[in-house]
């Protein structure tokens, strides 16, 4: 269908391969070849994959094409994924990123795979990440870092570096990852993609290895608004295997992207300029919110005046509920086991030794705010302000549909530039955590380049209101080109290992 | 308030962490910088605030109590460490001093 049919097929969207596909134009294994081929020339370099899922992929490709030609194809039926290393496989080992879990086969699917399984869709590999989804840079993997496909001495963002980098170079046409403080929407905003946090309880998280348990959310990553409106829309809904998984109805996403929003009402908070925010984003983001505007959006200002309190809020409570949650990892039912003498110190070793410099930090505060004499203090002292966090949304949600803001303070930063400062990393998510506190969705969107690295917007609604972000963020997208920018991988795999 | 190396071993003994010389002498340092950050949310009267834990309103989802289908035992067992018997094994913590424990 194109003069050069490997480079090519890593291109489309979902919607256009959905039509290559059921056209019989290509085939479901000729698609997961081309990215298998393109992850082989150029992921030494970049870091994606921990773990190339190439003879499921195949299996999967040849079954896509079975069903294709019987007529029973699926919204994903034959479309190549990468998924985030904390959600379980059957098939491919799961690390999280850690050494505790090297090795690690889980005895049974996440929810969300086994749903993209039953759609017929493709498993490219398992993607890096920060360990156990804690990080903003991705180089909290145990494993090697992952570089940003527009810039290779960049980081991509983090915990989902790997799936956000994936989707950006072209080594998967869509994927899954993990969302606790802006894990999805950072990563997708360094790395120039679309990323989507749903609404906690709006997708099952049965088999997602668990961070934060009151603030972890599974959502997708893809290059254009409708193939996160499709890829939402196979993983979305209640499952009886998770308690906290939502009863409310599934709305049909894409019928939502009508490209009009005029007379909606989008806030703009003055809470979302921060000391040492880059004047390349601030530009970046002011034009596309009037942009906005120009689409016959009524931009109305509103106040979250606790918005300062959501980061300190959160390393308190991300922490506290990582250190309960990390206490299954003891060497005795999976993962690293380092034998000694009593059960305690087998305890002691396999955690000091399996855990990386960030997870013990994040286990340490945590169990500081929750231990005796300091439980008043931390813990039940950030519950109370994330009170006032949702309050200010709910006040918000009285006056707008949506509200905008950045995604990130700055750019994708250095590789090694915040390491040696873990609260300077922390402030990387500075924008993204007021929506996991609150509970409700988040999208990413490219909205420019600065330093010629991405620049990303980013809409927040009330709980259950996808359709609402989405709707806006396929308009802006209509009325704009960045989708159709590609990093220039040619250069890299000239520098590359090969 | 900068918290004492003792303090930092204490914390580590609760959360069952083995951590070196250097890792509580970095730990000190590191937690003591972010606790400092984190006491912003001090300057908040939170007194007449309820707390909030989860962000749904939903509360006790209840499922009848009825058996179903689990994972078979070989699949449970397939990535332990040491096994015997069908079961997960550990070191006996009764035999020597219940402190082991």
């Amino acid at each position: 269908m194109v003069a050069d049919p490997l480079f090519r097929y890593t291109e489309l969207s979902i919607v256009e391969a959905r039509r290559a596909l059921d056209h019989r134009d290509i085939s479901a294994v000729e698609l997961a070849e081309a990215y298998l081929e393109r992850i082989g020339r150029f992921d030494a370099e970049l870091g994606v994959y921990l773990h190339v899922m190439r003879d499921t992929a195949i299996a999967q490709a040849a079954a896509a094409d079975r069903r294709l030609a019987a007529g029973d194809a699926m919204p994903l039926t034959g479309i190549p994924i990468a998924l985030k290393d904390v959600l379980c496989t059957i098939d491919a080992p799961t690390t999280a990123g850690s050494r505790i879990l090297e090795g690690f086969h889980p005895p049974y699917d996440a929810t969300v795979v086994r749903r993209l399984r039953e759609q017929g869709a493709v498993f490219l590999g398992k993607a890096n990440t920060d360990e156990f989804a804690m990080g903003s840079s991705n180089e909290n993997s145990a494993f090697k870092p992952v570089r940003n496909p527009w810039r290779t001495d960049r980081v991509p963002g983090g915990s989902s570096g790997g799936p956000a980098a994936a989707v950006a170079a072209g080594l998967a046409m869509v994927s899954l990852g993990s969302d606790t403080g802006g894990s999805i929407r950072q990563p997708a905003g360094f790395c120039g993609v679309v990323g989507l946090k749903p609404t906690y309880g709006r997708v099952s998280r049965l088999g997602l290895m668990a961070f934060a348990s009151s603030l972890d959310q599974i959502g997708p990553f893809a290059r254009t608004v409708e193939d996160a409106a499709i890829t939402l829309q196979a993983i979305a809904g209640h499952d009886t295997q998770d308690s906290t998984s939502s009863r409310e109805a599934v709305p049909d996403y894409r019928s939502a992207l009508s490209g009009d929003i005029s007379g909606m009402k989008i806030g703009v908070a003055d809470e979302y300029t921060v000391e040492g925010m880059e004047p390349g984003v601030a530009d970046a983001v002011h034009q596309a919110i009037e942009h906005l505007r120009s689409l016959g959006a009524e931009l109305v200002n509103v106040s979250l005046p606790h918005t300062e309190y959501a980061l300190p809020t959160y390393y308190i409570t991300a922490p506290a509920e990582a250190s309960a949650n990390l206490a299954r990892y003891d060497g005795v039912k999976y993962g690293l086991a380092i034998e000694a003498p009593t059960l305690r110190e087998t305890y002691e070793r396999t955690r000091g030794e399996g855990f990386g410099a960030e997870v013990k930090r994040r286990i340490m505060l945590g169990t500081y705010a929750l231990s005796s004499g300091y439980y008043d203090a931390y813990y039940v002292k950030a519950q109370k302000v994330r009170t006032l966090i949702k309050r200010d949304f709910d006040e918000a949600w009285s006056k707008v549909d949506a509200i905008v803001a950045p995604t990130s303070p700055t750019v994708a930063f250095p590789l090694g530039a915040r390491t040696d400062d873990p609260y300077q990393m922390y402030l990387a998510d500075v924008f993204t955590i007021p929506a996991n506190m609150a509970g409700i969705p988040g999208i990413a969107i490219p909205c420019g380049f600065s330093e010629g690295l991405p620049v990303s917007l980013q809409i927040l609604g009330p709980a259950f209101a996808e359709a609402t972000i989405l709707r806006i963020a396929d308009a802006y997208e209509r009325s704009e080109t960045w989708a159709a920018r590609w990093p220039n991988l040619e250069c890299i795999q000239a520098a590359g290992h090969d | 308030m900068p918290l004492t190396r003792e303090e930092v071993e204490y914390v580590a003994a609760l959360a069952r962490l083995g951590l070196s010389d250097a890792e509580i002498t970095r730990l000190q340092g590191q937690l003591s910088s972010i606790l400092e950050h984190i006491e912003a949310i001090d300057r908040l009267d939170t007194s007449a605030i309820p707390p909030t834990a989860q962000v749904i309103n939903m509360t006790n989802v209840m499922r009848s109590d009825v058996v179903t289908d689990s994972l078979p035992r070989e699949a449970v067992l397939k990535n332990a460490p040491r096994q015997a018997d069908g079961f997960f094994e550990v070191h006996a913590i009764l035999s020597a001093s219940l402190e082991d424990a």
